[in-house]
């Protein structure tokens, strides 16, 4: 028995320092990692839209009444149905089909950077827009105003191992209402936003952002929208090309 | 060793985590919330917008009349394994487990319309010679990066990319890669054919976890007469295809957007097609 017992221990002890990350041995425990320093994959740099799906939805502006693929509410449609783009480009609200959960849908560039050891910070080319991925223990104020990019938290999954397979999860809220295509088709300020950002090798062995983006909206989405946009690494910022948001194209 | 030992070692490992692999068996329902009328209805005529074709992949394209499936030759042409990503279909997952050692042989992908199971070796098998036959099913291996599934599919047989007779080689090689997150699975799947294109073809696929079982397969493609003359091969000459601006005079796009090409997927293209693209008032057909 005390043989059993002994290999057990081995067994378990073994496994042990497998989770052992972020702990010192036989001392007091190390102070944890940041998130940058415990990034299991590289997602900074430039990147550029490979625009191979929603083709029309997304390189053109579509027409009104096209929603194609889209599980809209009764209520989303009226709404879409009402789209006037000359308004909207009146009223000044041009950035609407700009906010989180479309942005990575209009064809442009990425360029991701850290802003501190916990906080990433992604900008965009096309309508100049900037989103901020907390990680740690960060959280969105209380009651905080709704913002066209929202509050998002971020955590790593996975990686690690000698393995590329690790996930940046975001999720979102606090979004203003907007467009999750150009010609009107709406969400809520109750939306949230749940994404994954991978790497994925090419033949080439050249990395590809993929990332994953699932919306919830209680009001005008019957599911979640899941869409994926994928995204080219560049080697500098020669092709950043900084325009302003357009209601109309 | 007595049956106790066995217990408790068992326990032990139990307790441990996994060190790679996750499990993708199940039903996954398919989530057709991108491309919708490409993998649902089926693309407009002669749209091929965002597909880094060469010269002589459009020019095949444009050669394409949907007649040309009615060849006993040719019925079954839209079914390689391509069509994982290009139709609508659910998916079927499962590991075959090697009956001695129990480690996993293969992983099973059924439940698209008339295909057969896709079969993704895991047991280091090399794929065959270059010279071994090529079929609509091709050979498969899969490696375990971490959580992620990569799968190599190579030696099919010339079939579609787009199902409006964008053409794939049989010189294509498939890459896809399964990556799952709780009830959501994502597979990214990559094109490199060197006849056709000119740079990879991405495209990917979003699935939940369902517990409404799929089916494992629908009925196989099997060829029939359909009356096509024995040496007629439909097609059209080149300059003479009657649907060319179908897709464009709909949508108000101009038509070298259409024609494709790898400029068609990067940004730059907006400005190039800015003035010349006029939206239309109203959509009058396939809204949603």
């Amino acid at each position: 028995m005390k043989k059993i017992a002994l290999v057990t221990l081995a067994i378990l002890a073994a496994h042990a320092t497998a989770f052992a990350q972020g702990r010192g041995r036989g001392g007091a425990p190390a102070p944890p990692q940041t998130a940058k320093a415990a990034a299991p994959i590289d997602v900074t740099g430039y990147w550029v839209s490979v625009v191979t799906e929603d083709w029309r939805y997304r390189m053109v502006t579509p027409a009104k009444g096209d929603y194609q693929g889209v599980p809209m509410t009764p209520e989303a449609r009226k709404i879409a149905d009402a789209w006037d783009p000359a308004k909207e480009e009146a009223s000044g609200e041009v950035c609407k089909s700009y906010g989180a959960p479309a942005i990575l849908r209009v064809p442009g560039r990425l360029h991701l950077t850290w802003q501190d050891d916990q906080t990433l910070r992604m900008d965009t080319d096309a309508g100049k827009q900037t989103r901020v991925f907390h990680f740690g223990n960060w959280k969105p104020a209380s009651g905080g105003p709704h913002t066209i990019q929202g509050d998002s938290v971020a955590v790593w999954e996975g990686g690690g191992r000698g393995a590329t397979d690790g996930a940046m999860k975001v999720t979102t809220t606090n979004l203003k209402a907007g467009f999750l295509r150009k010609n009107g088709v709406p969400y809520g300020e109750d939306t949230s936003l749940t994404e994954y950002y991978e790497l994925i090798a090419m033949p080439d062995g050249a990395p590809l952002l993929v990332v994953t983006i699932s919306t919830t909206d209680p009001m005008y989405l019957r599911q979640p929208f899941v869409i994926t946009s994928q995204f080219k690494k560049e080697p500098t910022d020669a092709k950043w090309h900084p325009t302003d948001c357009s209601a109309t194209w | 060793m007595t049956r106790k030992t066995i217990f408790v070692l068992a326990l032990a490992l139990a307790a441990a985590p996994a060190f790679a692999e996750i499990d993708l068996s199940g039903s996954w329902q398919a989530i057709n919330h991108e491309d919708a009328l490409e993998r649902g209805a089926g693309p407009n005529p002669d749209d091929w917008a965002g597909l880094p074709f060469n010269e002589s992949g459009r020019a095949k394209a444009l050669s394409f009349s949907q007649s040309i499936i009615s060849m006993p030759e040719r019925t079954c042409w839209f079914q390689t394994q391509w069509h994982i990503a290009a139709g609508p279909f659910s998916l079927r997952m499962w590991a075959v487990p090697d009956p001695i050692t129990g480690k996993v042989q293969a992983w099973m992908i059924g439940a698209w319309e008339t295909r057969a199971p896709m079969t993704i070796w895991m047991d280091g098998r090399p794929h065959p010679s270059k010279n071994a036959p090529h079929d609509q099913t091709g050979f498969t291996t899969g490696v375990w990066n971490g959580n992620e599934l990569i799968a190599t599919t190579t030696h099919l047989k010339s079939g579609y990319i787009r199902r409006n007779g964008a053409a794939s080689s049989d010189q294509a090689t498939i890459t896809t890669h399964f990556r799952r997150h709780g009830d959501l699975l994502t597979l990214t799947l990559i094109m490199d054919d060197p006849v056709y294109l000119t740079e990879p073809y991405i495209l990917t696929r979003s699935y939940n976890l369902a517990t409404n079982p799929v089916a494992i397969g629908g009925p196989p493609c099997i060829v029939g007469d359909e009356g096509v003359e024995s040496g007629r091969v439909p097609h059209y000459l080149p300059g003479k295809n009657p649907f060319v601006d179908e897709m464009t005079k709909r949508y108000g796009i101009p038509p070298a957007a259409a024609m494709g090409g790898a400029e068609t997927m990067y940004p730059e293209y907006r400005e190039k097609i800015k003035a010349a693209f006029k939206r239309p008032e109203k959509c009058t057909i396939n809204c949603g």
